[in-house]
């Protein structure tokens, strides 16, 4: 059974018990409203309405679970950086698990605090950018599916979004764009450096990102994430494409803002880059966001190149993606405690003159191997 | 567009003000402003009498207290002519190297902040702590430790004290070479310190720089070579220079000093003999004047002091190092990145508490 027909069977249930109780109130009242409860009880039991809702419970399911590894990746974030820095960690909230309910303390306490607007900033896109910003950011979510049987399907025999991959990384490309809408918004001489600095890195790092993972889409031959994982049974891809693979994480590390590439919000030069007017909650989304990206990015690097969810078959598949994908989250974790952060014009001559020829040269590996019929 | 870097901002180590006008990213002129921190330390001296002062020289820099504290004790000297004790010069001496390292790692903490390597700041910190708790059994505290005293030190060095310090050198000599590792391992920390921050030989003499950033312009000055004071003529050790003038040359100076610091207190504690720690000084000045100079972590310390016969001073003058490096700020700023502001001053060792005094 995959997801989308357990969804099906509870939407069909609950409708079934919603249309007894709407027919039942069709009857007992005046004749005249009969038609229109008829109508729209058919309309409720129709097939086109029910895989609509479907999907949208499917879309809910798959984003809740997410959130919640998200908040994994929040402790996971804490307490490997303690680790690094010598000291413990968040412990003491939650003491019997580790300190993990440190993120809901942190979380409410974001929540109470008062919410200030700048007098002089531009109310409108300072209220509107983080919505932007986690709206896409969970856009991402919702394409990734965890398993061939859990993730959004559009019918029964589980056949995912059309061109999945290449939906997330269009939702993963609108980050800049509220980026840049925050920093001019908050009327900040910081913020508007942050967010020149943020729009520039993501788009020159787009580039170079979407051409390796144009080498995957090319080796496997399709755009949707279970036909892409299908064809690294044999071999992960990370091993014929291992220069695109390595592109794709420092690409990734751009795109998501982890130290080396977080010039955004460079916490010496910029106070705290694009976020420096944010205060309580609002801050709260964008440093949720940030790690829901992370996250993100960790699914996208497993699906992509880590052989998705094939593993041996002693763990579930997919729980066989999350450990991909938590291995990758902490790597990166570890890349930012490590390195310092580099310069822009640095960062803009890797993204151009680096990365940009390897991707090509990348891409090309990649046509040679299909042209070979290895793939 | 003119960027107020301070008086609240993290690249500031303290509270001062760095006004940069950028054209985009590139700095086209900057503006440092001290003075947020004044606390009118040279006039409160006039009111206290010579020992009383000691503990506020402590407060003339959070950095590196001890050194301020012993200059002051060495202008009180010259001004009294009080001679020393050997075994308390020995102290001394090894007290102040020790403050070097912890002044030095302190820098290279916030220096790793500065430039975004977590790490960085909590494993020289955590070195440091080494030093501090040395410090604390010493003298009891741990950054402002009023230790010295006019014609001595306070008290001789506490039981296992050498054994402690030689340990703590041996550990720490090993972590010098992981941080060599961890900074120039990282080829992203060269690319942010390689050619960053240029101060020519000849700017940097006109400006009156001292310290680690005279040296790394390639000027062959220490007060501890050039004038010898306390017991530093015995001592064997090298001034290390470099001749690259920028941020890179800067690091590699500290870092070297540090090392070096690590055989001079070696020496200490080999060479010091036994004897009196502290001799009793005269309560009252005689009419005349004191000057002392030291090497300071930062660069050259001096101080000034008048006395007029009676049991406080006429006048005290300091001369901060950092005010005067501060002042050579645009002259290396101009021409660079906003993201290598923090280089630059990072790299410059700020300390406000002395600058401002």
């Amino acid at each position: 059974m995959n997801l989308f027909e357990f969804c099906y069977g509870i939407i069909h249930w609950l409708v079934d018990l919603i249309n007894h109780l709407w027919y039942w109130l069709g009857d007992v009242l005046p004749w005249w409203f009969g038609d229109f409860f008829d109508a729209v009880g058919n309309f409720a039991a129709s097939q086109g309405h029910m895989a609509v809702m479907t999907i949208f419970l499917e879309v809910v399911i798959v984003v809740v679970i997410a959130l919640i590894n998200v908040l994994n990746f929040i402790w996971i974030f804490r307490k490997f950086m303690g680790r690094m820095f010598d000291f413990y960690g968040p412990y003491y909230v939650g003491y019997r698990i580790g300190g993990w309910l440190q993120n809901l303390a942190d979380g409410i306490k974001l929540f109470v605090k008062e919410i200030i607007v700048p007098a002089k900033a531009d109310k409108m896109g300072y209220l509107l950018a983080p919505i932007i910003y986690i709206g896409s950011s969970i856009l991402i979510l919702a394409t990734i599916p965890f398993s061939e049987n859990f993730g959004v399907a559009t019918n029964e025999s589980g056949s995912y979004v059309p061109a999945g991959a290449l939906f997330a990384l269009a939702a993963f490309a609108i980050a800049p764009f509220s980026i840049l809408l925050a920093g001019w918004a908050s009327n900040n001489k910081y913020t508007l450096i942050g967010g020149m600095r943020s729009a520039a890195q993501m788009m020159s790092y787009e580039i170079p990102l979407l051409m390796t993972v144009a080498s995957v889409f090319l080796l496997a031959g399709s755009y949707g994430f279970v036909d892409i994982v299908d064809a690294q049974h044999d071999i992960w891809f990370a091993f014929p494409l291992f220069i695109g693979f390595l592109i794709f994480l420092v690409c990734l590390a751009a795109e998501v803002e982890i130290i080396p590439f977080d010039l955004p919000e460079a916490e010496a030069e910029l106070v705290e880059g694009w976020t420096t007017e944010y205060g309580g909650m609002r801050f709260g989304l964008f440093y949720f966001t940030t790690t829901i990206r992370s996250y993100a990015g960790g699914a996208l690097a497993t699906a992509l190149f880590l052989g998705g969810w094939h593993g041996p078959a002693l763990i579930p598949d997919e729980i066989w993606f999350l450990i991909k994908a938590y291995i990758v989250y902490t790597i990166f974790q570890w890349m930012t405690w490590s390195l310092p952060r580099v310069r822009v014009d640095q960062m803009l001559g890797i993204g151009w003159k680096r990365l940009l020829p390897l991707a090509v040269i990348n891409l090309m590996i990649a046509v040679a191997l299909k042209s070979m019929g290895w793939f | 567009m003119w960027i107020n870097m301070g008086p609240q901002h993290p690249m500031t180590h303290g509270l001062w003000n760095l006004r940069v006008k950028v054209d985009g990213e590139t700095i086209v002129d900057a503006q440092p402003e001290v003075g947020y921190l004044h606390r009118g330390i040279e006039k409160l001296c006039e009111g206290k009498t010579y020992p009383q002062i000691i503990p506020l020289a402590d407060r003339l820099c959070y950095g590196s207290s001890l050194t301020w504290s012993h200059l002051y004790c060495m202008a009180v000297e010259d001004l009294m002519n009080v001679e020393v004790p050997e075994r308390a010069e020995y102290i001394r001496v090894l007290t102040i190297e020790m403050q070097r390292i912890v002044s030095h790692l302190m820098w290279l903490a916030a220096y790793a902040g500065d430039l975004g390597l977590g790490v960085g700041f909590v494993y020289t910190m955590r070195e440091r702590e080494v030093f501090l708790d040395l410090f604390q059994a010493l003298t009891g505290a741990r950054i402002t430790y009023n230790f010295p005293r006019i014609g001595g030190v306070a008290h001789d060095l506490p039981p296992n004290f050498e054994r402690d310090t030689l340990r703590a050198i041996s550990y720490f000599e090993g972590r010098l070479k992981e941080y060599e590792d961890l900074f120039e391992g990282s080829k992203i920390f060269m690319m942010r310190n390689v050619g960053v921050g240029i101060l020519k030989k000849e700017d940097a003499i006109n400006m009156g720089v001292t310290g680690p950033t005279l040296r790394a312009s390639g000027v062959s000055y220490d007060l501890r070579k050039d004038r010898p004071y306390s017991v530093y003529e015995e001592m064997n050790f090298n001034v290390v220079t470099h001749k690259d003038c920028d941020c890179y040359a800067r690091y590699r100076v500290r870092m070297d000093e540090m090392w070096e610091s690590c055989q001079i207190m070696k020496q200490a504690l080999k060479k010091m003999p036994k004897g009196k720690v502290r001799i009793v000084s005269p309560r009252n000045a005689p009419v005349g004047t004191g000057l002392a100079r030291v090497e300071d972590p930062r660069g050259e310390g001096m101080m000034y002091i008048v006395g007029d016969g009676t049991d406080k001073p006429y006048r005290v003058k300091i001369r901060s190092p950092i005010f005067v490096t501060v002042s050579a700020a645009p002259k290396i700023l101009i021409g660079y990145k906003v993201a290598d502001v923090v280089a630059i001053m990072g790299g410059l060792d700020m300390c406000i508490g002395e600058t401002d005094r």
